[in-house]
Order: structure tokens, then C-alpha cells, then sequence
């Protein structure tokens, strides 16, 4: 598209944004002076800034000399590093490379209604938490703003860093007031863009409030005193207790201990007028009136801030045991996952499965991995893990399992870890899976609850519409029947986008399935809810919404349509 | 020829041990047991030099309480053909020497034509064992290796040892003693297949008695403790302030 000059061309630039696919990466643009004139990096910096961020056209002038033709290269850096300029006569262009971020906070226009922070607000911060907790320096700023796949990127201009519930309940108080939309993010782990910024909303990082108040040695704690956490996930280095919460974090023991709606036995909330909400209570059963907490565990941070957790803590148990294993076939692994769960009944904690492009991506990308059989590859490893009170009893239980399911052909190959260096090897070769496709290029994930029949179906779709262009990788939580669709490329690139999406979720629909089975809706999949959910459902979900932010300052532009809960 | 491999059942490699309250040990109790890593390794050459042809069968020998059975099973997993349990109680401390003792019994029972041992356990770090068996059997030890080449025909070893100055090579004359390093080998895992195959092995029991040995011993463990915590370091502002730490805290100028 080479602009023309004028209103034109302002229009065709307007449509082509509109047009992108709602996760497209934009790579490498190519901008074009009208008539040939150069432009200088200042005011096309700030002309593309505001581009990528703000979805408005500020300055129409800018927008004339505008012109963007898509190269597909590494997207991994950020807007403000410009590559190099190229003055190419033959057309006239003047190349300036500048790689940016996901189109989704394109996508979303900033709301008119929140007010943009000034100095008098951040005087009012610092007085409130101190010098030292209302942070403007650009380099933490750059790392609050962005999420850990880097693919989105907000325009925060200040993160707040409090340190008690008090102190959250007058940042809120006063954001609500002066309608300042806010942020909050805990350990940054979000898989959809739900922990970083859109806009310019203010980052408020709960990381300091990580004391642990109490533990009730009848009820349970950490694994010193013999007690563990009732999950554990791929983020477990640096998420927080916080976000999991309010995500409703699945991960890899869900089949064992079972969601976290079951295992929070209170929380203290700070809702968005400031008010807090003091649910913090170590009771295992209290039936007295509406379980309001329910409300929070999943609201990814638009129904309240948490600010303190009551966790129900399971014993750590004496034996674990721990196999990999080989199957030739995705019915096998069926099988193996009906017939373990009668088999070892009450000692199965874990039920992972992973393809053979999934293995593949792991032994290529990572470091100090080995492939448990050799030289052979199978299609489908299936990993099965059991906890329990008595080690020789859980091993009996396993080994009959496991000779019953060879004799039956349900698995090709396997191997029991011996000892802990092999189940932290083999429990590597899983959840490493994600470390691998980040330095393998670009990646689209997909989190999709499925019924287990038809689970791997969708897999072997994507790879006969996707052919040559991309790997498609298909692994998750079998005995949850959750899939993590993966599909890497080595570039994001528009065109395989819009083979996936809305095709992935069209499908998943069909099926009766979930468009995100664990990791949320944040920004990513804002207003794709209606996939999983009736309107009717939806519509109650916003009333709720503003019954409790009625300004709809926390954590605008994700998990509900802004449409329905951003007030006009 | 047959191979014999010596293994120690251990507090697991990867476990975080802690000094039991009357320093009299290390805590034990409920915590996770397996193989010595360098007894794997000593396992997997002895598979190896078998696969090769060069041997006809791997006996896996241990010396400890009844849950050695388990190490045994899973040295029988990863491919040994037998397996032979010394019995004694779990209170009896087994030091080097007695141990040696013990294995000289075995080897001259089963009359193997190598004996393998990894060169130390990770729980005592004696590093003794595999030196003084030779001793006592008047055989050729080959320490610390990283590398094993068999000869047949020749009846001898050649053993790449890895010592300070580098790396020695020696040539060894059959029986000999062989004990193993770090680099020699990446022991392979116990696949499911070899795991049934290994329940029908047999696992032959003996008790101290039987083999006529004392396992009284002249050391005694005094006490355990742990070692002094790392203290964090100090953060000095000026060159003069160094200097004053350093002469009158470090006590070096």
C-alpha cells in the first residue's frame, strides 16, 4: 500500500489497522515519505507510538506520510529500538525498521472516560505509600508494562508498589474518585496480556505484600513443616499467590487437589471504591449466607484487589513415583487414562500428555534435556504421577497397572524414575515445553477445554490447514481434559493468524468446549467469551461487574466485552 | 567372565539433608533412598562391557538393612542379571574397611573376572572402599576412572584415570578392581520392560554371619553438625574504610 498523499491515504491507513486480525504482531514497517521528503525519527517515533498504543491518529499530518508494508522478521524487540535507516530510491521510501507489539491494545481505543495521571496524583501517591513506592523510573516501568512472552505492551506511566491493605484501599479510594484506571499484577506471569496495561493505566504491584500471617499446623502450610501448596504450574519461579488466585490457576496437580474454588478458604478484598471486604476466614465449612469469595477467584483483578489469602494446605506425602511413557496413539492414551484412574484410584496426582512435536521442540531448544528412550521417538508420552502415604504399596499398585496396560498394548514403551534427579528430568521434558517454544520464535497459544474424545482432533486440524507454514504443537492436562494448543512459527505473521483464529475457536465452540480452560481471558480473548458463555450469562456477569466498579476502573479493556462495562 | 558391581543405597542425590537434633547423624527417616549416583554409573559400565560381549553376566552386590532390596530391584531393572543382599541390621554403622572385608568374601565366592564399585557415596565421601578391596584381594585397581577399554583375548584393562595432574592411562591384568568417576558414562534409565522382566529375578540373601566377618571397627563417629552459614557480605562506601576492615577485622595488613 503506498500512500498517495491526503485524506486518502489516511483512510486506507485507517481501514488496513482496523482490518489486522485482533492478535496480529505487527514486524517491520516500512515508511514511506509523500513526495519522496524524509522524515525525521522524533515526530515519526511518537506518529508510530501513538499508532501502536493509542489506535487514535493524534496528529493527521503524520498520518499522511504514514505508509506500512509488512516484513516479516523477529518481533522480539521493542517499538523504541529503530534499526536502521534506509533511504531506497527506487521506491522512493525511507526504511525505518520498527518492530512492535501485539495489535490487541490496538484494537481496543483508550476510553475516554478514565482521566490521565497528572502531578498533582502522583504527589497524592507519594504521600500515601512514600518516595520510594510511586516508581516512574523507565526501566521498571519498561518491565511492568510488558508481559513475559512480550507480546503485550501497555504505556504505564507510573506502578505503585504497596505495602498493606490500607495502603491499597487509599490508592483505590482515590482512583476511583479521580477515575484513574488501574492495573493489578502480582508476579506477571499472565499468559493472555492480563497482568500488563493496555493504555496508560497506573500499575499497582502487589509483590511487596508476601508476608505469611498464620499457619494452623491442624490445617496445613509449606513443605519444611511437611506441608505443600495445593498447585503447582509451568510459572511456579515467579507467579504469586494473588494472580493465581484471581486467575483461578489450574496447572499440573489439578486432578489430584482440585480447583482452587475449593482449596481458598478465605480471602480479604479491596474493592474498587476502596472499600475492603474482610472474608479472611480459616474455616473449612461456613455455610452462613452467599459465598462472596467464589466471586473473586477467577475475576482476574476486575471485581477487586486481593490483598490476603486463606489456603487450604494438603500434607506432603512420603511416596512419589513418577512415569514416562510411550504410546503409539492418541485412543492408547485414552485408555491409559481411564484404566489409571480405577487402577490407582486415590494415589494419582498427576496426568500429563505431550506429542511427538512437542518432544521434538523440547530436545532441540533445550539445554541438559535427554530423551528417556534413546534414539526411539513415539507419537504421543503420556506422564503419570502418583502421591501417596506408603512407598512400596503405591510401587506395587503402579508396576501391576503398568505390566496389565503393556500386556493390553496400551503403552509401547516406558521407564520409571529411580530416583529425584530422573523425576525432576522427566518432569523438565513437560514443562519445559513452554520455555522451548519461546526460544524456538513466535508462538500462539491456545488453552482449550475439550471433551476427551475429540481432544486431539482439533490438533490434527490446525496441522492440515496450516501445512508447511507453521509446527503445531499439542500437549496439556489429559486427566482434566485440557488442551494447550501451541502453534510456532518463526515469525508472527498475519496470514497464519487468520488460519487459526476464528477457526480454533469456532471449533472449540462447536464441540462444547472452552475457549480457555485455565489460563483466563485478560486482553487476548476479551471479546471472544461469548464462544463459551450465553449472552444472558454475560450480561449478568457485567451487571455484577458494575454493581462493584461501577467507574469500571480495574483492569479495563480485558475479560468482559469493554462494550458492556465501560460506562458511556 | 563375570562382573561384579558393588552398590550403596543413600540419601537421594537430590534431597536437602538435614543434621539430626543430637548430632549424633544426618536425618533419615522419611527421607527419599536411592542409588548411588556413582554406583549407576559403575552398573551402567558393567552393562556396557556385557552388551559388548566381553562379559556373560552382571551380579549387583549390596550390604545393608532390608529396604537394600529396593536399590537391588532397581540395579536388576536397569539390566544386572543377579542380585546378592548381605543382610545386616540398619543399626550397625558400616565403615570402609568392614565393607571391603565383606566384598573379598563375595569375590571369592562368585569368582568374578572385574569388580566394579563407583569411587564414593555421596553420603560418607570416603573414597576408600574400592582401594582397600584391592588390597585385600592383592588386585590391580584402576581409580577414578573415566574411561574403560576391555581386552579380551589380552585378559587386561586399560583404565583412563582422571587425577589432579590430568588424565593417567593404566594397563590392567584381570581380575581387577575398577572404581568409577563422573565422566565414564550416562546411566540409562529402567525401562518398563526390563522393570518386569527384572521381578523374576532372583535376589540371593546372606547374612553377616554367614560370611564370617567383624564389623568392629576403630573409628567412631563423634559428632555431625553443619557447616558455618555464608554471611552476606558488607558493602564498603570508601578505599579507606577497606583498609580499616582489613586491618583490624581480616587482621591480613
Amino acid at each position: 500500500m503506498r500512500g498517495r498523499g491526503g485524506i486518502a491515504a489516511s483512510r486506507k491507513l485507517q481501514r488496513w489497522w482496523r482490518g489486522c486480525p485482533s492478535t496480529a504482531i505487527s514486524d517491520d514497517f516500512f515508511v514511506s515519505g509523500r513526495d519522496g521528503r524524509r522524515m525525521s525519527a522524533a515526530p515519526l517515533a511518537s506518529a508510530l507510538n501513538n499508532v501502536v498504543a493509542g489506535g487514535e491518529f493524534s496528529n493527521r499530518s503524520q498520518m499522511f506520510h504514514l505508509v506500512a508494508r509488512y516484513k516479516g522478521t523477529n518481533p522480539l524487540m521493542k517499538l523504541r529500538d529503530y534499526q536502521s535507516f534506509r533511504h531506497d530510491s527506487s521506491q522512493r521510501t525511507l526504511g525505518l525498521k520498527l518492530r512492535s507489539f501485539g495489535s490487541a491494545s490496538i484494537k481496543v481505543p483508550r476510553s475516554t472516560t478514565f482521566s490521565k495521571i497528572n502531578t498533582e496524583d502522583i504527589c497524592h501517591f507519594r504521600a500515601i505509600l512514600g518516595e520510594k513506592n510511586a516508581i516512574q523510573d523507565e526501566d521498571r516501568l519498561s518491565a511492568a508494562n510488558s508481559d513475559w512472552m512480550k507480546k503485550y505492551r501497555g504505556s504505564s506511566q507510573l506502578l505503585l508498589t504497596p505495602g498493606s491493605t490500607e495502603e491499597v484501599s487509599q490508592i483505590l479510594q482515590y482512583c476511583d474518585s479521580r477515575q484513574i484506571a488501574v492495573v493489578p499484577q502480582g508476579g506477571n506471569t499472565s499468559l493472555v496480556g492480563g497482568s500488563v496495561p493496555v493504555h496508560d493505566e497506573v500499575v499497582i504491584n502487589i509483590s511487596r505484600m508476601n508476608k505469611i500471617i498464620s499457619f494452623d499446623p491442624v490445617n496445613l502450610y509449606d513443605s519444611q513443616c511437611g506441608f505443600i501448596m495445593p498447585l503447582d504450574l509451568g510459572a511456579k519461579g515467579s507467579c504469586q499467590i494473588g494472580g493465581n488466585v484471581s486467575t483461578n490457576a489450574g496447572g499440573l496437580r489439578f486432578l489430584r487437589y482440585g480447583s482452587l474454588h475449593g482449596n481458598i478458604l478465605g480471602l480479604e478484598v479491596v474493592l474498587a471504591n476502596g472499600s475492603v471486604i474482610d472474608m479472611l476466614s480459616t474455616l473449612r465449612k461456613d455455610n452462613t449466607g452467599y459465598d462472596l469469595k467464589q466471586l473473586f477467584i477467577g475475576s482476574e483483578g476486575t471485581l477487586g484487589i486481593i490483598t490476603k489469602v486463606s489456603v487450604l494446605t494438603p500434607p506432603l506425602l512420603a511416596s512419589t513415583n513418577l512415569v514416562f511413557l510411550g504410546c503409539r496413539d492418541y485412543l492408547s492414551c485414552q485408555k491409559l487414562l481411564m484404566e489409571g484412574r480405577k487402577a490407582l484410584g486415590e494415589i494419582i496426582s498427576a496426568f500429563e500428555f505431550m506429542d511427538c512435536a512437542s518432544m521434538e521442540m523440547v530436545l532441540n531448544h533445550l539445554e541438559g534435556v535427554r530423551n528417556p528412550f534413546s534414539s526411539s521417538m513415539y507419537d504421543f508420552y503420556v506422564l503419570i504421577e502418583t502421591t501417596g502415604s506408603d512407598e512400596s504399596s503405591d510401587k506395587l499398585k503402579l508396576e501391576t497397572f503398568l505390566g496389565k496396560s503393556m500386556e493390553k498394548g496400551l503403552i509401547d514403551d516406558g521407564v520409571i524414575a529411580q530416583d529425584m534427579s530422573q523425576t525432576l528430568s522427566f518432569w523438565r521434558l513437560r514443562e519445559g515445553i513452554t520455555e522451548a517454544l519461546v526460544k524456538a520464535g513466535a508462538v500462539y497459544k491456545y488453552d482449550l477445554s475439550i471433551p476427551i474424545q475429540k481432544l486431539y482432533d482439533i490438533v490434527e486440524a490446525m496441522r492440515t490447514r496450516l501445512g508447511h507454514s507453521a509446527k503445531v504443537l499439542g500437549y496439556g492436562h489429559l486427566g482434566d481434559s485440557n488442551l494447550h494448543l501451541n502453534i510456532s512459527t518463526a515469525a508472527y505473521d498475519d496470514e497464519v493468524l487468520s488460519k487459526i483464529e476464528p477457526f480454533v475457536y469456532e471449533w472449540t465452540a462447536a464441540n462444547r468446549g472452552s475457549i480457555s480452560a485455565e489460563h483466563g481471558l485478560g486482553v487476548m480473548k476479551a471479546d471472544k467469551i461469548y464462544y463459551s458463555k450465553t449472552p444472558e450469562a454475560v450480561n449478568l456477569m457485567a451487571a455484577v461487574k458494575r454493581l462493584l466498579d461501577p467507574k469500571g476502573i480495574l483492569n479495563p479493556y480485558k475479560v468482559l466485552p469493554s462494550s458492556l462495562v465501560l460506562p458511556n | 567372565m563375570k562382573i561384579m558391581v558393588a552398590i550403596k543405597r543413600v540419601v537421594d542425590y537430590a534431597v536437602k539433608v538435614r543434621v539430626k537434633a543430637d548430632k549424633t547423624g544426618v536425618e533419615t527417616n522419611n527421607v527419599k533412598m536411592s542409588m548411588n549416583p556413582f554406583c549407576e554409573i559403575a552398573l551402567e559400565e558393567a552393562l556396557r562391557i556385557r552388551e559388548s560381549g566381553a562379559a556373560s553376566e552382571v551380579v549387583a552386590v549390596s550390604i545393608g538393612p532390608q529396604q537394600c532390596t529396593d536399590t537391588l530391584r532397581t540395579a536388576l531393572a536397569m539390566g544386572a542379571d543377579r542380585a546378592v543382599h548381605v543382610s545386616v541390621d540398619g543399626g550397625v554403622p558400616l565403615y570402609p574397611l568392614s565393607v571391603a572385608k565383606m566384598l573379598r568374601v563375595l569375590v571369592e565366592e562368585e569368582k568374578p573376572g572385574l569388580l566394579i564399585l563407583g569411587k564414593q557415596a555421596i553420603d560418607d565421601d570416603c573414597n576408600q572402599t574400592g582401594q582397600m578391596v584391592a588390597g585385600l584381594l592383592r588386585w590391580p585397581q584402576g581409580t577414578f576412572a573415566s574411561k574403560v577399554v576391555l581386552d579380551k583375548e589380552k585378559q587386561t584393562v586399560t583404565v583412563e584415570r582422571e587425577v589432579d595432574g590430568g588424565l593417567e592411562t593404566l594397563c590392567l591384568d584381570l581380575p581387577a578392581v575398577i572404581t568409577t568417576d563422573l565422566r565414564l558414562n550416562q546411566p540409562r534409565y529402567a525401562t518398563l520392560p526390563n522393570i518386569m522382566k527384572a521381578k523374576s529375578k532372583q535376589i540371593k540373601k546372606i547374612t553377616l554371619g554367614e560370611l564370617k566377618v567383624e564389623t568392629e571397627s576403630g573409628i567412631e563417629v563423634v559428632q555431625v553438625s553443619e557447616p558455618p552459614r555464608r554471611k552476606a557480605g558488607v558493602i564498603l562506601s570508601s578505599v579507606d574504610e577497606l583498609l580499616d576492615k582489613l586491618r583490624k577485622e581480616a587482621h591480613v595488613i
